[in-house]
């Protein structure tokens, strides 16, 4: 076997030295009732040939882009990937890397996650940004638990706007304690109906979503002053597009104070899910309420420049169960495959990337219109959008994955009061004449 | 730079080289560079209201050469499994095989979107089923999830897991039962669940026994959290007995996978007692580390705890796979979609090029770290002399006469070209070195850092200030970690 070195002469010569007489006695300190007999029943090894085979085959049963065309984004969107990106990342100095506990020896980590940290802040409009969460869902949850942490109150609300796979983690988070989520509605504009908050004194943290799970552009600054009447209520603002932010008003600059969400438009494959980035962002007097890693700028012994890990006492290798989180590997290598992506792509060319995002989908909206679909919610949107299919749609939907065309998600098993509604996505990577076929094949 | 050693004059392995030095990102690019195409637009442009226009972010504009060099620059200051033996103890880093990023970015795994209808997934959805039985005949535990996306949310699923059940049994319970020797996440991971976590002293010889468990498990307990093998790199052998205290109590026995690398093939889980168990794919199935993640925490149940499984769950009816998330005891979700799918594919590579040769792998890791563990016993300090499992643990004890402390063996290992081991853990024993050689290494590797270690020893006794002042040869020395906490420069 190509990864195991050993030679019988190298066995021979390790065993002697050991005192062993062959490998199994290395064994016989563990009780014989807790020995298993027998191999393994796995299967035979495949050579690196047949196992590529093998992986073919699995990869072209999938409907991928970009040989199929999925108008899907939910929470997992197409954008272009450079190849510097991915060539980059098999730089095994940074891929065969673990966490940086050795600073010396690991600078390049490092510097890497802290440039992430700071163009990520610079994004959000935020002061202080951690070096992963393992997504958008499990950043949310943790960013309600921080609030928690910080007002010392037992109780969060968060909008049914936001995703409802990430609301669902919360929920399983939030089950084994005393905390209560209660879930804010929707208006019929599709963004989030404030007025049934409640009592804030007795709130933890508001979170909502923007762009939101509809695609719709939340009134931030508006929610963010009704928060804020409360002056402990913390204010999250979540997200599951940071595109947007190329182009929209940051988190930061509306009033938030933890922005979280998922990073994986930045230079990341779907993946089918994963691994994404979670991101999380706070204001800078919450930062030891923080879960996750930090890295920090200091000097060393001959006063150099240099990075390390910092304020770990927050963390579960020194606090223990009194620790910010549990978090101990986080999403590293895509921390970096999206700093890579932010460095490509620069302050300038975001904003029309952004820009061309809004506008594909607002001529696929377009194009829907006129194709006899209703856009329930007048908000505007970034790069996706609801629409109200007509009949007959799902079965024509169906007929259109034959043509290797996947139009739109259904959402009514997340919103039952949303039957026949459907989420459509279009970024840069849909050109004009994909999105023509695809009206023209859905027109009626 | 050369070291004579007892027996041998030898050319270490560390060197120095031509490295840059490179600014931040933001230090750099100017005003009208662009590292990347952005198309151009084939629609008409459609504004957005101005209100809700803000001014972007003020990230650097730099060309694609520049952001090149940037990063080979800073991966040139990184160390990793491919530079040199990485024996970090319990982090398992052994060789992350190269054929495995091919099936990872493959264009039908990298380009799926997770929502895709099931007729359109079936080859992902057969890799996960395929991997969770895999995993099941490696650990005995029947009932996998592959959701958890790193080991402590593992642990997290886990300890879920617990209350979910103890919740079914109509009696929520309140405390868990953790050894010192455990790694901080297990605390941590049992208190997010509201548990409150009993500290449990190992015994004298590193192990837990059962009288010490009976003593402090009762009905107001879950259960317990055992790593196994320890963080001493010990196997626990009253596993079966504590496990027969623990269940005679109604509780329950979570396994830290953390250092299956051990027993693959070896121990059978669920017949030593395990009612969940987590594996850290990152470590013991050799998917790369990333410099921090990402990784992938299965975890793996028994037949009587799969009702409280997260979903969805992958199932097979004849020949195809679908979705299934009706499951009322669920914990529900943990990760968005399914976990860290590219990790997984990466994983169940490594499984079918190894097959029955895990077993091999474990074997071989076991008498990498014995090899080790008798070579240097002489000079450094071993708290528990038996034989280990995956990794040794030693003290800086015979050192500290000359002022040497673990730290500075530890950067000094760097100047002869190796990674340190972990070090100050487990908590409970002083000053500890903890080395876990991993399969992976050959003997002449093994016997280059025997080698190194052994001139360090000399050195603390002949030059403790070369050990003071060490590393050298790395871009920069010791790091000022005082100073970064007392005043936090976190974003530049």
């Amino acid at each position: 076997m190509r990864y195991l070195p050993h030679t019988s002469e190298d066995i021979a010569q390790m065993l002697a030295l050991v005192g062993a007489e062959s490998i199994d006695q290395l064994f016989e300190d563990i009780p014989a009732n807790c020995r298993r007999e027998g191999e393994l029943d796995l299967p035979a090894p495949l050579t690196e040939w047949d196992l590529n085979t093998h992986m073919d085959g699995l990869a072209d049963t999938m409907g991928a882009a970009p040989r199929y065309k999925v108008y899907i984004g939910a929470g997992s969107y197409d954008h272009f990937i450079p190849e510097i990106s991915r060539q980059l990342l098999l730089r095994s100095e940074i891929f065969t890397a673990y966490t940086p506990y050795q600073p010396e020896i690991s600078q390049g980590t490092l510097q890497t996650i802290y440039e992430y940290q700071t163009l990520v802040t610079r994004l959000l409009g935020m002061d202080v940004t951690n070096a992963s969460m393992y997504d958008g869902a499990s950043a949310l949850a943790e960013a309600l638990l921080m609030s928690i942490r910080v007002t010392k109150r037992k109780k969060v609300v968060v909008s049914k706007a936001i995703h409802p796979l990430y609301r669902q983690v919360v929920a399983t988070y939030f089950a084994p304690t005393d905390f209560e989520v209660v879930e804010l509605p929707f208006g019929a504009d599709g963004r989030t109906d404030l007025s049934a908050v409640g009592d804030l004194s007795e709130i933890a943290g508001v979170a909502v979503q923007s762009p939101n799970f509809f695609g719709c552009i939340e009134d931030l600054k508006q929610i963010g002053e009704t928060i804020h009447s409360d002056k402990k209520t913390l204010f999250v603002v979540g997200f599951s597009e940071p595109l947007a932010y190329g182009l929209l008003k940051n988190p930061g600059s509306q009033g938030a104070d933890i922005a979280c969400g998922e990073g994986q438009s930045f230079g990341i494959p779907r993946s089918f899910g994963g691994p994404g980035l979670g991101m999380f962002s706070a204001k800078q007097k919450y930062v030891r309420n923080m879960p996750g890693r930090l890295v920090g700028k200091t000097v060393d012994v001959d006063g150099k420049s240099g990075f390390v890990l910092t304020l770990s006492t927050r963390e579960q290798h020194i606090r223990r169960e009194r620790a910010t989180s549990n978090i101990c590997s986080n999403q590293g290598l895509c921390a970096t495959a999206s700093v890579m992506y932010m460095a490509a792509l620069g302050g300038t060319c975001v904003r029309g990337l952004a820009q061309l995002n809004h506008d594909k989908a607002e001529y696929l909206k377009a194009g829907l219109k006129g194709a006899g679909f209703e856009v329930p919610f007048a908000a505007a949107s970034f790069n996706e959008f609801v629409v109200k299919a007509p009949a007959g749609f799902a079965a024509r939907r169906d007929a259109l994955l034959e043509k290797r065309i996947v139009a739109g998600l259904p959402i009514a098993s997340y919103y039952p009061e949303l039957a026949d509604h459907y989420l459509f996505c279009a970024t840069e990577t849909a050109s004009k004449s994909d999105m023509d076929l695809l009206v023209k094949e859905v027109s009626a | 730079m050369s070291h004579t050693s007892s027996e041998t004059t030898w050319m270490p392995t560390g060197t120095t080289g031509l490295i840059f030095n490179e600014p931040l990102l933001w230090e750099q690019g100017a005003e009208g560079r662009c590292g990347m195409s952005v198309p151009e637009s084939d629609v008409l442009m459609s504004p957005l209201d101005s209100e809700l226009v803000g001014d972007g972010p003020d990230w650097p504009n730099l060309s694609e050469l520049d952001v090149v060099r940037h990063f080979t620059r800073l991966s040139q200051w990184n160390f990793g499994v491919d530079s040199n033996m990485y024996p970090l103890g319990s982090c398992t880093m052994k060789y992350n095989p190269k054929i495995n990023e091919r099936q990872a970015a493959l264009p039908g795994f990298a380009g799926s979107h997770p929502l895709l209808p099931e007729s359109l997934s079936q080859g992902a959805l057969k890799l996960l089923y395929d991997l969770e039985r895999y995993l099941a005949e490696v650990t005995g535990l029947p009932a996998i999830s592959l959701q958890p996306a790193a080991g402590s949310h593992g642990e997290l699923t886990g300890m879920l897991i617990f209350a979910a059940y103890h919740k079914a049994q109509g009696k929520p319970r309140h405390k868990v039962l953790i050894p010192d020797t455990a790694h901080g996440t297990n605390p941590a991971s049992a208190a997010l669940c509201g548990f409150k976590s009993i500290p449990l002293a190992s015994g004298e010889d590193g192990i837990l026994t059962p009288e010490m468990v009976d003593e402090l498990m009762d009905e107001d307990t879950a259960g317990i959290m055992i790593t196994n093998p320890n963080t001493l790199g010990l196997f626990e052998n009253n596993i079966k007995e504590v496990a027969e205290v623990i269940h005679a109590k109604g509780g329950l026995i979570y396994g830290d996978g953390a250092n299956m690398n051990a027993v693959m093939g070896i121990v059978n889980m669920a017949d030593v007692g395990v009612d969940v168990l987590h594996l850290n794919l990152h470590k013991t199935f050799s998917t790369p580390h990333g410099g921090g993640g990402p990784g992938a925490g299965p975890v793996c149940v028994t037949e009587a705890l799969r009702p409280f499984l997260p979903v969805p769950r992958v199932v097979k009816e004849g020949d195809t796979y679908r979705w299934d998330e009706d499951y009322p005891q669920s914990v529900g979700k943990v990760h968005a979609f399914y976990g860290n799918f590219g990790v997984l594919v990466r994983a169940y590579s490594y499984v079918l090029s190894m097959g029955p040769f895990l077993k091999k792998a474990s074997q071989l890791a076991v008498l990498n770290a014995n090899y080790i563990k008798e070579s240097l016993k002489e000079v450094f300090h071993l708290p528990f002399d038996r034989v280990c499992m995956h990794e040794c643990v030693f003290t800086d004890k015979y050192q500290e006469q000359h002022k040497v402390a673990t730290l500075d063996m530890a950067k000094r290992l760097m100047d002869y070209g190796f990674h340190p081991p972990t070090v100050y853990f487990p908590l409970v024993v002083h000053g500890a070195i903890m080395i876990e050689p991993t399969e992976s290494e050959n003997k002449e590797t093994l016997d280059r850092f025997i080698a190194a270690m052994r001139a360090i020893a000399e050195e603390a006794r002949e030059h403790p200030d070369l050990l003071h002042q060490a590393p050298r040869n790395p871009k920069l020395g010791r790091l000022d970690e005082t100073l970064a906490a007392r005043k936090p420069c976190l974003c530049g």
